[in-house]
């Protein structure tokens, strides 16, 4: 009964968003107030539909109800009730109510925040909202719809997939969503510009913290998705170049260009069709990636089933929705002329670099990732690319940015000003050349001139972005929340670069054999097996093996690496046992039985590796604390935009 | 130099920049793209001599043979045309299974083994990956049941 209420409260949710669409955008083109006064209770009423919706899901997974398809095929009475609830979005259907909860989510607290806001502007940007809550509620009552009944009922569950019976399934979905689809408020506002045909950027700092906060979400999901992997897949890899993982990282990085072109759009009127166009191309790539996802066209570690109506639903609406802001942006574009210009060497022309290595970065991603659908469709044969494509293709347009990273953020808006900051700049890069070094080849012992160029760049970012900071603070002067924000973001580049650099380099990693009481040496580590026992869960049972490192001859860590093998769908799961440090972890996983008392184990010792995921949540960090920022905040507010140079000693 | 001077010559920088960075993106991509080959490709001798290559198919029921206490291992991948041997010595996936789809990243060496550096076994069991059930498929066998217990 619940479950068709949740059925028919989506469809109502549906019939809102189409009106909230059809009123947003018609009234604001017609100036009609009656028309527009409509959109907020079409949003209030869209988000308390979906609220129900989604409560009904829920309650039918936490009281088991196998009559409803969705919950039968995706949980278990045995399944614990923390992941009967996360079991909501363990697959294709209930992932889409995801989206849709968030979209409605962001779309309230637009509308919410909006009130100061010209009132045409925020009618048009609710409307676009409106389309794209309205084309995935759509999708999800045609082709994919969760408030099935199955007649006649089972019995019970066929559980949920063993690998996504952790605790991070219940945070990673919800954090990566709501980063990806908070670029759909980016791309309203940007639509919303266009059809208005602002000339001024004020649209620009009005779209700031939105963008900023979806991008630390995103951030912070893809962190998790990463961390995630690394544990939970078994093998301890933190990134595989995966097409779902690509297809998160590809909006990260026209994202991240997007955050800092809209800087010089807000401060500067500069970048205004490009940044317009970003903000088109991040939320592209957001559609790009659930298509990706949802179709199955890829072969990748997170594909659901695939369904070619699904696919073909969402590419038409892809196309619909980058068509029509493309359109947009052709009609309006040409309108938009910057007058003031900038030299060689000034921040526009950094944050310029900036944008445009982003986005080789997201293009060499790009045609990695649609190289091998691209192949197929042609006829010209199944192909793969991996890692050793992605890592050196990758590296191209990533090192002079980092590179730039250090010194540009020392470049003052229009003109020069690299000359004050230039002796302490070198200062700054000889520390970071003799620490880098110093590490490379003194603590890792890594004669690879990669692994020094990296060292040495991670260094160099991190101490360049606290000169700043430091400097302000010996002058007595006040730090603004922006530069802290901006400080914690390179900050975190930094030390996600030290991580990357020194797991790639240094990772010392064995698939040995090893019989109870044998041991296996990785560098200064000795892993000695220790044989292991039968046990028991919940819902599965298994081995545990006993792994005891030594260093020194001294005890450190005992790790106790499972399998499992869950009883409902009988796939068999490898829980490895990791010991982390600040500087390093200890990694052990059981491979199988071989026979003569011994099993098969994978032995890794990775140094730095929690600086990736630390340095990537400080990243994040930053971004929210910038947006605290009072100039930032007050961007809700349509005063004047600031004049070029008036600003600019704010924030040399 | 003139503004409009400055101008283009950052243009030009950009574009070479990127037209530098775009060439060598095609290089590693010529250099390290992977093909897939079924057995039946293989035995029609399509495979270029030490080229890397993904081989796809069905582990042979009873094919799986293990060197006692280590990690070497032995099976066979099967269209239900042709069989290729293959050869691995590193931990397994939890999803390879005897009669169970597989792929397999490596080279034939002079005896026709497919010595594997990578063993890839989808970890949903209702999956298939798609260029294996395009092999069997052609080799006309039925599509595999879905697997478990459902």
């Amino acid at each position: 009964m619940f479950v068709e209420l949740g059925h028919f409260s989506m469809i109502l949710a549906m019939a809102l968003a189409g009106a909230q669409a059809f009123f947003g955008l018609a009234g604001a083109a017609r100036r009609d107030e009656r028309w527009m006064s409509v959109v907020p209770s079409a949003v209030a009423g869209q988000f308390l539909f979906v609220a129900v919706a989604v409560a009904s899901l829920v309650n039918a997974f936490v009281h088991n109800d196998f009559s409803v398809r969705y919950v039968a095929e995706n949980s278990n009475s045995a399944l614990p009730l923390f992941y009967r609830v996360a079991a909501l979005w363990g697959a294709h259907e209930g992932s889409l109510v995801l989206w849709i909860t968030i979209l409605s989510i962001w779309t309230v607290t637009f509308a919410l925040a909006s009130g100061r806001l010209p009132r045409t502007f925020a009618s048009r940007a609710l409307g676009v909202l409106g389309i794209i809550s309205f084309g995935f509620m759509l999708f999800l009552l045609t082709t994919s719809n969760p408030f099935l009944r199955l007649v006649p009922p089972a019995p019970d569950g066929r559980d949920l997939n063993p690998l996504l019976q952790d605790f991070a399934m219940a945070v990673h979905p919800p954090i990566l969503y709501t980063g990806y689809v908070g670029f759909s408020v980016a791309f309203a506002l940007a639509c919303a510009a266009m059809l208005e045909g602002r000339r001024d950027a004020l649209w620009a700092r009005w779209m700031r913290p939105w963008t900023v906060m979806a991008w630390a979400f995103l951030s912070c999901g893809i962190a998790l998705g990463s961390w995630w992997a690394y544990y939970e897949l078994g093998w301890g890899g933190y990134w595989f170049w995966d097409p779902v993982e690509n297809a998160s990282f590809m909006p990260w990085l026209v994202g991240t260009a997007l955050i800092h072109s809209l800087a010089v759009t807000d401060k500067r009127g500069l970048f205004k069709s490009w940044t317009l166009l970003l903000s088109v191309a991040a939320f592209s790539l957001s559609l790009l990636g659930t298509f990706l996802v949802r179709s199955g066209v890829l072969v990748s570690v997170h594909s659901f089933a695939a369904d070619p109506a699904r696919g073909v639903f969402i590419l038409g609406f892809l196309i619909l929705m980058i068509g029509g802001a493309l359109a947009l942006y052709a009609w309006r574009a040409p309108t938009l002329v910057s007058e003031a210009g900038f030299e060689l060497v000034s921040r526009e022309a950094f944050l310029l670099f900036n944008n445009i290595l982003l986005v080789v970065a997201a293009a060499v991603v790009f045609g990695g990732t649609l190289a091998p659908l691209i192949s197929d469709t042609l006829g010209l044969g199944t192909l793969s690319v991996g890692k050793p494509y992605f890592n050196p293709s990758f590296l191209v347009p990533m090192l002079p940015l980092l590179a730039l990273v250090g010194v540009g953020i020392h470049a003052r808006w229009r003109r020069g000003g690299l000359a004050q900051s230039a002796g302490r700049l070198l200062a700054t890069a000889g520390l970071a050349v003799v620490l880098g070094v110093a590490l490379a080849l003194g603590v890792y012992a890594r004669p690879g001139v990669l692994a020094s160029v990296g060292a040495v760049l991670g260094c160099f970012i991190v101490l360049s972005s606290l000169l700043d900071p430091i400097d302000r603070w010996r002058r007595g002067l006040t730090l603004p929340a922006s530069i802290v924000g901006m400080t914690l973001a390179h900050v975190g580049l930094g030390l996600f670069v030290l991580g990357v650099t020194f797991v790639e380099s240094a990772t010392i990693e064995r698939d040995v054999a090893l019989a109870s009481g044998q041991s296996a040496t990785l560098g200064a580590y000795t892993f000695r097996y220790e044989g292991g026992q039968a046990i028991e869960g919940p819902n599965y049972d298994g081995f545990r093996g006993r792994v005891v490192v030594t260093q020194g001859g001294r005890e450190i860590a005992t790790l106790e690496p499972e399998k499992r093998r869950y009883y409902v769908q009988g796939s068999v799961q490898t829980e490895a046992a990791i010991q982390p440090r600040w500087n390093r972890d200890l990694f052990a996983a059981l491979g199988e039985d071989v026979g003569a008392g011994a099993w098969s184990l994978r032995l890794q010792y990775r140094p730095l590796i929690r600086f990736i995921w630390f340095g990537a949540l400080i990243m994040a960090i930053g971004g929210v604390v910038a947006m605290r920022d009072r100039r930032i905040r007050l961007a809700e507010s349509a005063t004047e935009p600031a004049v070029a140079g008036r600003e600019a000693g704010a924030q040399p | 130099m003139t503004p409009r001077q400055r101008r283009m010559a950052l243009v030009a920088g950009i574009v070479v920049g990127v037209g530098i960075a775009g060439a060598l993106a095609l290089q590693a991509f010529r250099q390290n793209v992977m093909f897939y080959f079924d057995p039946s490709q293989v035995a029609a001798g399509q495979v270029q001599a030490g080229q890397r290559f993904r081989l796809g198919g069905m582990v042979v029921q009873g094919s799986v043979q293990r060197v006692p206490g280590s990690l070497q291992v032995r099976f066979a991948v099967t269209d239900f045309r042709h069989s290729v041997p293959v050869q691995y010595d590193n931990v397994l996936p939890d999803l390879f299974k005897e009669g169970n789809g597989v792929v397999a990243h490596g080279r034939l060496n002079e005896s026709g083994v497919f010595v594997a550096d990578e063993v890839l076994a989808k970890h949903d069991e209702k999956y298939m990956p798609p260029e294996v059930a395009r092999s069997l498929k052609k080799a006309g066998a039925a599509a595999p049941p879905a697997g478990g217990a459902q």
